[in-house]
Formats: C-alpha cells, sequence, structure tokens
C-alpha cells in the first residue's frame, strides 16, 4: 500500500503554485516601435486558403492574386472600378458575350519560384465549375461553360449564356495548377500550405494564430507592412475587450460595439458601405401578403430610418429597393417609400383591408396576418423582424415571427415571408437584381430567388437586357426602368443595407483605403484591404 | 525459515491469483470495449442521419440561398451526403480501421491532423488541472481530517460547495474578468501572445487561468467525496482502536484514515473523467484555447461528421480507459476488492 508522505505532497503543491505565479509574472518585453508587427483578430476559423473553395473570391486575399482588382473611386461610396491585375489588359469580349478572352502578365512568380501561366489560369477556373471540386463559389459561376488557355498567353472563358458583367467574376485568387488536384476543395493541401502570386505568404499557421510575412519579390512591389499576425478570436465581446487593452491592434465588431468606438482617442473607426441588402420577401400562398396593395401599403409602413438607428446603431442605409446608392448613375434616387404609416392604412381600407374592434385588419374573414421566417443563428435578422413586426402591428397587420434552420424555411416557402439578404457579388448590378427580381424560372435558379414569385414580364425583360447589353448607358438605362418599375409595385419589403465596422488602433500608417464590400467581412476586408499599399510616409 | 515458507508461498499464490485476476479484468473490458465504440460511432452517424438539420446548409453557409436545386444536388453528391447515414457509417468505420478517419470539412484537414495539433494542448490543461485540482483536495482533506468539524473543515466544506454550484463557464469568465480584464495580470486567451513565439514561458503564463479554471471546477467534488469518506473511516472501529493503542493524532491520520480514504477517492476520479471533459468545452470556448473540446463545438455546429465521430469515439475510449484504470489502482490498493466484473 503506498504511503501517503504528507510532506512530500506539500513540497510538490508548493513547486506547482510557484511555477503557476512565476509564470504568470514573467513579463514578456513589449513589442513596439517602427518593426512591430500588426496584430488582427478575426472571427472566422483560420486556414481555408483554397480560392477554390471561396478564400479571395473578391480579390481580398492577400495571398492570391486575380486576373483583375478592384480599384476604389472613393471609399466605399461608390461602386469600385475594375482594374487589370494579373491580366494585362481589361478581357475583351465577342459581340454576343458569350466569350471573354484575357492576357495573363508576364513574368509573374507564384511564392514557390514557378511561373505564372495562362494554364495556372484556366485551372483555378476550371477547379471552380468541376463538380468533383463542390467548390463553394459554384453557386456564382453558373454562367461558366468553360475555360480554355491559348498558346500566346492568353485565356478564353466561355460562357452558357451572354453575361455581360462577367468582368466581376474574374477577382478570385490564382492558383498553381501543379497544387489544383482532382478532388474536394475541402481537402486540397492549399487550405493549410497557400501558394499564390500576392504580396504575403503564409509564414505559420496554427489552430489559434496565423502569421504573414511581406513577399519581397512581389511583382508589383513589396509591401511596407513586413508582417501581419491574425490570431482567431470567436468571440465578439472577447475581441472588444482584447482590442481595449491593447493585445491586438485591429478587429471587426458588430454596431453595438463598434459604437463604443465613436470619436475615441488612439483608435479610428470605419462603417464600411456595402452593397448587402436585407429585406423580406412575400408569400405567394398567403391572401394578404400577395395583395398589391397591401405590399405596397407594408413598404410605407416600416420606419427604415428608425431600423438603421435602433438595430444597426446608425451603421447603414435605408434600402427601399435592391440597388443602393453606391451604384451611382444605375441608382434611382427617387425610387423610394415614404414613411407614411396613415398613408399605408388608407391603402389597406382602400383593398377592403378593414380593421375590427381590436385594430387588427381582416377581409372577409381572412385576417390581415402572415409569418414571417429567419435563419435562427443570425440575431441582426432576427432584430430587423422583431422591428418588422412591430411596425406592421401599428397598421394592424399581424406579423408571426419564426426563427429557424433554412431547410425548414425552405419546405415552408410558399406560406411564409423570409427575411433574407443579399449583396455576397455586389460588383455588378446583375447579381444584385437579377434572380432577385426576374420571376420564377421552373426548375431553374435557387428556391429562394424570388421566393414570393412577384414581378412582371416588362421587369423580366429589362433584366435580360441588361444582362447582355453591350452598351453601359443602356443597362443603366434599364436599371434605372426596373426601379421605377419595382417603387409602382413592389414585390418585397426591403429594409436597410448594413455596413461592416472596423477598429483599429492608430499606428502612423497612411495610404489606407477602403472599398465597397459584399456580403462577407472579415480581417481581409475593412482597413486591410489596402494593406499592401500602406506607407509610412 | 521453514516455518515460514507455507505462509510465503500462500501470499505468493494469493499474489498470482491477483494478477490473473487484473488480466481477466484488462482482456473482458478490452473486449467489451469494442461493441461499445462501435455502438457510439453507429449512434453518432444514426443521430446525424435523424437530425433535421443539413450538413450542405453549414458547408454553404450565407452562400446556401443561392444555390439552386440542381446545383445542390452535385455538391451533395460530390461531398458524398447523399448517402443514408448506415452506409456513411459502413464507409467510414471501414477507412477508420484502415486508419484513414476522413477530412474534416470545417478545419479543411484531415481528422488525424485536427487531432494531432490540438489534442497536447487539450491534454496539458485538463491533466494539469486535473493534478492540481486532486493535490489540493488531498492537502485540504488531510488538514481537514485532523479535526473533523473544526473550523477548517466547516470552510473548506462550505466553500467546496459554493464552488460546486458554480458552472465551469462562470468559473472562466470570473478569472478573466479578474485577472485578465480588471487586473490585467495575466493574458485572457490564446497560447501565447500575439506573434510571440510558442516557447514554454509564453504557453505557461497564457495556460493559467484555463487551468485554473479546471481546477477549480473539478476541486469541490473530490474534496467533498474525500471529506465524507475520511469521516467515515474517522468513525470506524480500526481508527478508535488505533487511537485507544495511544498513536498520535498525525499517526492515526496519515497511515489509517487516509490510506483508507483513498481506494474510494481512486474510484470516484476515474469516473469524474467525462465531466472533466465536457468542463474542458466550456473552458476553453471562453480562453480561445485551441484544444479538442473547442473543436467539439466548431464540428457540431458545422455537421462535420468525420471529425464529429472521431472526438466521440476518442472520448468514449478515454472515458472506458480511465474507469479501467481506476477499478485497476482500486483493486491494487483494497484487497478486499475482488475483480468480479
Amino acid at each position: 500500500m503506498p504511503e501517503i508522505r504528507g510532506r512530500d505532497l506539500s513540497r510538490l503543491a508548493a513547486a506547482a503554485l510557484l511555477l503557476t505565479v512565476a509564470a504568470g509574472c514573467v513579463a514578456d518585453p513589449e513589442n513596439t516601435g517602427e518593426g512591430a508587427p500588426l496584430v488582427l483578430a478575426d472571427a472566422n476559423e483560420l486556414g481555408r486558403f483554397n480560392p477554390v473553395g471561396g478564400h479571395g473570391d473578391s480579390g481580398q486575399s492577400q495571398i492570391y492574386d486575380g486576373l483583375l482588382r478592384l480599384a476604389p473611386r472613393d471609399g466605399s461610396s461608390s461602386l469600385p472600378d475594375l482594374i487589370p491585375w494579373l491580366a494585362t489588359e481589361m478581357p475583351r469580349r465577342n459581340t454576343e458575350g458569350t466569350e471573354w478572352t484575357v492576357r495573363v502578365r508576364d513574368g509573374v512568380e507564384f511564392t514557390d519560384g514557378t511561373v505564372l501561366d495562362a494554364e495556372d489560369v484556366a485551372a483555378t477556373y476550371k477547379a471552380v465549375i468541376d463538380p468533383a471540386s463542390a467548390s463553394e463559389l459554384a453557386p456564382s459561376y453558373d454562367m461558366l461553360q468553360d475555360v480554355t488557355a491559348g498558346p500566346d498567353g492568353t485565356v478564353t472563358f466561355t460562357l452558357k449564356y451572354p453575361y455581360s458583367g462577367f468582368a466581376s467574376r474574374l477577382l478570385l485568387g490564382i492558383a498553381p495548377s501543379e497544387r489544383l488536384m482532382p478532388g474536394l476543395a475541402a481537402e486540397s493541401s492549399l487550405n493549410t500550405d497557400p501558394v499564390g502570386t500576392g504580396p504575403y505568404t503564409l509564414a505559420s499557421l496554427r489552430p489559434d494564430e496565423l502569421v504573414l510575412t511581406a513577399n519581397e519579390d512581389y511583382w508589383n512591389g513589396a509591401p511596407e507592412v513586413k508582417t501581419v499576425t491574425i490570431i482567431h478570436v470567436p468571440d465578439d465581446n472577447s475581441r472588444a475587450q482584447r482590442l481595449q487593452t491593447g493585445e491586438i491592434d485591429g478587429t471587426v465588431l458588430p454596431p453595438s460595439l463598434a459604437a463604443a468606438y465613436e470619436d475615441k482617442p488612439g483608435y479610428s473607426q470605419e462603417a464600411v458601405e456595402t452593397a448587402d441588402w436585407r429585406g423580406l420577401s412575400l408569400p405567394a400562398g398567403n391572401a394578404f401578403a400577395s395583395d398589391p396593395q397591401a405590399v405596397l401599403a407594408m413598404n410605407l409602413a416600416v420606419d427604415r430610418e428608425a431600423m438603421v438607428d435602433h438595430v444597426l446603431a446608425g451603421r447603414g442605409v435605408p434600402a427601399h429597393t435592391p440597388v443602393a446608392a453606391v451604384y451611382g448613375d444605375a441608382f434611382d434616387p427617387d425610387a423610394v417609400f415614404p414613411f407614411d404609416p396613415e398613408g399605408a392604412k388608407t391603402l389597406l381600407d382602400e383593398a377592403g383591408w378593414v380593421a375590427g374592434e381590436d385594430g387588427k385588419r381582416t377581409r372577409d374573414g381572412v385576417p390581415a396576418a402572415f409569418d414571417l421566417a429567419y435563419n435562427a443563428s443570425d440575431t441582426l435578422r432576427r432584430d430587423l423582424s422583431l422591428a418588422f413586426a412591430s411596425d406592421m402591428s401599428g397598421i394592424g397587420v399581424d406579423v408571426t415571427l419564426l426563427g429557424t434552420d433554412w431547410n425548414v424555411i425552405e419546405e415552408r416557402r410558399r406560406d411564409v415571408g423570409i427575411l433574407l439578404g443579399g449583396g455576397d457579388k455586389p460588383y455588378d448590378l446583375d447579381s444584385q437584381l437579377f434572380e432577385t427580381l426576374h420571376t420564377a424560372v421552373p426548375g431553374t435558379g435557387s428556391p429562394f430567388a424570388n421566393p414570393g414569385n412577384t414581378g412582371s414580364a416588362e421587369i423580366d425583360a429589362h433584366l435580360e437586357a441588361a444582362r447582355t447589353s453591350t452598351d453601359p448607358a443602356e443597362r443603366t438605362a434599364r436599371y434605372l426602368a426596373v426601379q421605377d418599375l419595382y417603387v409602382q409595385q413592389p414585390g418585397y419589403v426591403m429594409l436597410a443595407f448594413i455596413n461592416h465596422n472596423y477598429i483599429q488602433r492608430e499606428m502612423g500608417w497612411q495610404n489606407i483605403r477602403t472599398v465597397l464590400e459584399p456580403h462577407a467581412h472579415d480581417v481581409g476586408w475593412g482597413f486591410w484591404w489596402s494593406l499592401r499599399d500602406w506607407t509610412r510616409e | 525459515m521453514p516455518a515460514q515458507a507455507p505462509l510465503l508461498s500462500g501470499r505468493q499464490a494469493g499474489r498470482r491469483h491477483r494478477r490473473a485476476d487484473l488480466r481477466t479484468i484488462i482482456f473482458r473490458r478490452c473486449v467489451l470495449a469494442v461493441p461499445v465504440v462501435l455502438g457510439v460511432s453507429l449512434l453518432v452517424f444514426l443521430l446525424a442521419g435523424i437530425s433535421p438539420f443539413n450538413p450542405l446548409t453549414a458547408y454553404l453557409g450565407d452562400r446556401y440561398v443561392q444555390a439552386s436545386v440542381e446545383q445542390r444536388q452535385q455538391l451533395a453528391e460530390a461531398l458524398n451526403l447523399e448517402t443514408s447515414w448506415f452506409s456513411a457509417w459502413l464507409q467510414w468505420i471501414g477507412s477508420a480501421l484502415t486508419g484513414d478517419l476522413g477530412y474534416s470539412r470545417v478545419f479543411r484537414q484531415p481528422v488525424t491532423a485536427v487531432l494531432s495539433e490540438r489534442m497536447p494542448w487539450t491534454l496539458l490543461v485538463a491533466g494539469t488541472g486535473l493534478f492540481l485540482a486532486v493535490v489540493s483536495s488531498l492537502l485540504m482533506a488531510v488538514r481537514c481530517a485532523y479535526r473533523p468539524g473544526g473550523f477548517l473543515d466547516r470552510a473548506v466544506g462550505a466553500g467546496a460547495t459554493v464552488l460546486q454550484g458554480l458552472p465551469p463557464f462562470v468559473i472562466s469568465l470570473g478569472l478573466l474578468g479578474v485577472f485578465a480584464v480588471a487586473a490585467g495580470w495575466l493574458p485572457g486567451g490564446g497560447l501565447a501572445d500575439p506573434g510571440a513565439e510558442l516557447s514554454a514561458g509564453q504557453v505557461a503564463r497564457h495556460m493559467v487561468l484555463p487551468v485554473l479554471a479546471t481546477a477549480l471546477s473539478q476541486l469541490p467534488w473530490l474534496v467533498l467525496s474525500l471529506r465524507t469518506s475520511t469521516a467515515g473511516i474517522q468513525a470506524s472501529d480500526a481508527v478508535r482502536g488505533a487511537r485507544l493503542r495511544g498513536l498520535s493524532e498525525r499517526t492515526v491520520v496519515r497511515k489509517h484514515v487516509l490510506p483508507a480514504a483513498l481506494a474510494p477517492f481512486i474510484a470516484v476520479l476515474g469516473s469524474r473523467l467525462p465531466e472533466v471533459i465536457v468542463g474542458a468545452v466550456l473552458i476553453e470556448t471562453v480562453f480561445s484555447w485551441p484544444g479538442l473540446a473547442a473543436a467539439v463545438v466548431s464540428s457540431a455546429q458545422a455537421l462535420d461528421f468525420a471529425l464529429l465521430a472521431a472526438l466521440t469515439v476518442l472520448t468514449t475510449i478515454t472515458v472506458l480507459a480511465a474507469s479501467l484504470l481506476a477499478d485497476l489502482l482500486y483493486m491494487l490498493l483494497d484487497p478486499r476488492v475482488t475483480a468480479d466484473v
């Protein structure tokens, strides 16, 4: 039987305690000054660097370059230009818009020393559309039929149908062809061992932290910020706290937490604009919600300004149609619904939806009521749904909320309104409008594209003409016409475009630029989208 | 000498008999473990099969709503999501037996890489925390045993009862708030300071709070059970006899009370392991500690079945092994216990 020796035990415990305390007290030399690495915190899991699996699909990768790159005109408040990057010039298209040709830049090397050529470009895009890779990007490249590398350094993209906004799909990062094995994108070694032509290379990757170092041989000049450390902090509050203690230099925060940094000395904060809308579709199978007069009334009765102020803490823009002001000439500033609850009530009265003694409206015994479903894990959609339901109860319309899973929503999509979002590919208006407003074509498209199946043949004709037209002026005119038709007979209740919130400690860097952002928001965007161009001056 | 011979050989025979017993119990448990592990893994796939959640929704995230029905079909086929849960299990078990645990969809790495990258960090924190809890509960129990019902005894009892009522994440958030945010003495998360080398000193500093949280959440149960068994033994005839023989209190506690109390304590320790694992899930999440327990959460949220199945099986094996180890130690420490399991 082992003998318990109290003294040994005490010593052991004392030693353990001492070690713990001593370890806690050892201060590490502070990393400050010129060469200090930039430390950012991100909420997403680290890794997943395969461009075929969706990394850097809008050209925001620090590791990969795309054929084209975004060039902001004035920050995030307008649609950025697309400029040639790994391409020598902008793509050329045939008259039908079904064939796009790009010449690949000469003399660019991947960080593994191999030379970039047309084969690499073709292989990357082929992998995206190959069903065997199960790429998350496949839905965005639905129009792409085939990609071939020509003998003279050109790449030709063949499309299934004319698509005049195809240049906006050429931002995707290019990987070396020899690293693009057939098979699932999720299982590629590029996820943890990326090789690109971009301004940074991955120096180390741990579950809690990754380090990027400057690619000194970058073809467009090595970046001045030499080291970037990105740590994984999934919890929003933890990121805010660690920014406060100075442990990290910058991060992305939800609106409520970002509001605390407004006017805080030593920090810059930026609410970057997006075309990322939130709005609700209306169920075709519901007598009230499919009544055109009722839809118009709901659009008048919803207080969008209040939603932006309260739900988004001021970090957003009211949305009346899916077209945001950032689209410039193609945006119709008059395509708005005034906030007019009294007008809404009149409209409903006229349409026969009259208020009973309890204030709730009915028509021939049918209540003015419907269910509104949202993805339960998304708190922003929940809060917007709540605000909408409260506005509707003000005009006697009963909206019941249903927080659930996308599968359930899909099964019930004829009977429930859905709080939807958009703006994943904002750099051409087609992806913002076509699926959302075009009437359903049976057997094609996503079940969530225009779930209420609203719209008209006239809107369809404009959308189709804009998709195929080669003339920018004509496209603009078509999109303006769509907005004009939409406000006469809306099919949705659009609520707001949301801003993305980034906070950064001021460190004296210059030439920091932001750009209009898609749905995604992480430390690849915000201030850090332009990381490669930062200068000390 | 000849007079002692039969006695010795009797002891030897007894020892041999006991060794055979130990071998039997190890063998039996290992044989039993096979259907248990198979059953648990089957259950994971069954639950996944009847779960209303769609792994494709998790895979595509916000892009799910853009995919057409045809595209979804293609993706589901390529990702092998179309097979029934049972054939998915058959495929999984078939390749698992050859050492191929498949790919983790959420971490985009082979499951074995995820396990080997994260397991050491979980073992480090959970192991150190449990060790700290065991040592300090033993120390406290010894002190309390000197004067049952005395001030220290009552204080420890009350303190442990209060602490037992606190879930691990409350303890973790409390520690984080006091030591990391308010006082700023210790880092609040991660393995090392951002950008710093992953040195022993760095990890030591960063593991203090998660280790303390583990120790504090395991301590009360251990202290309380040890205290109860020492109290019972204090009142036993054997201890009363020892006191009557005039042995010092020190000797009574150390040579008579503690050894007798230790055997049930070890059995308790073995059965505590599942609690340690559940606690680790919460503690690792709060402290952004990149261990396996944190991976459980991510893989469950993303319905990443390859990783989830591997983690479940690993946990099952660990729990079975710990309970076997505890029983073996119990048998070795207490000759009265027989191996009739």
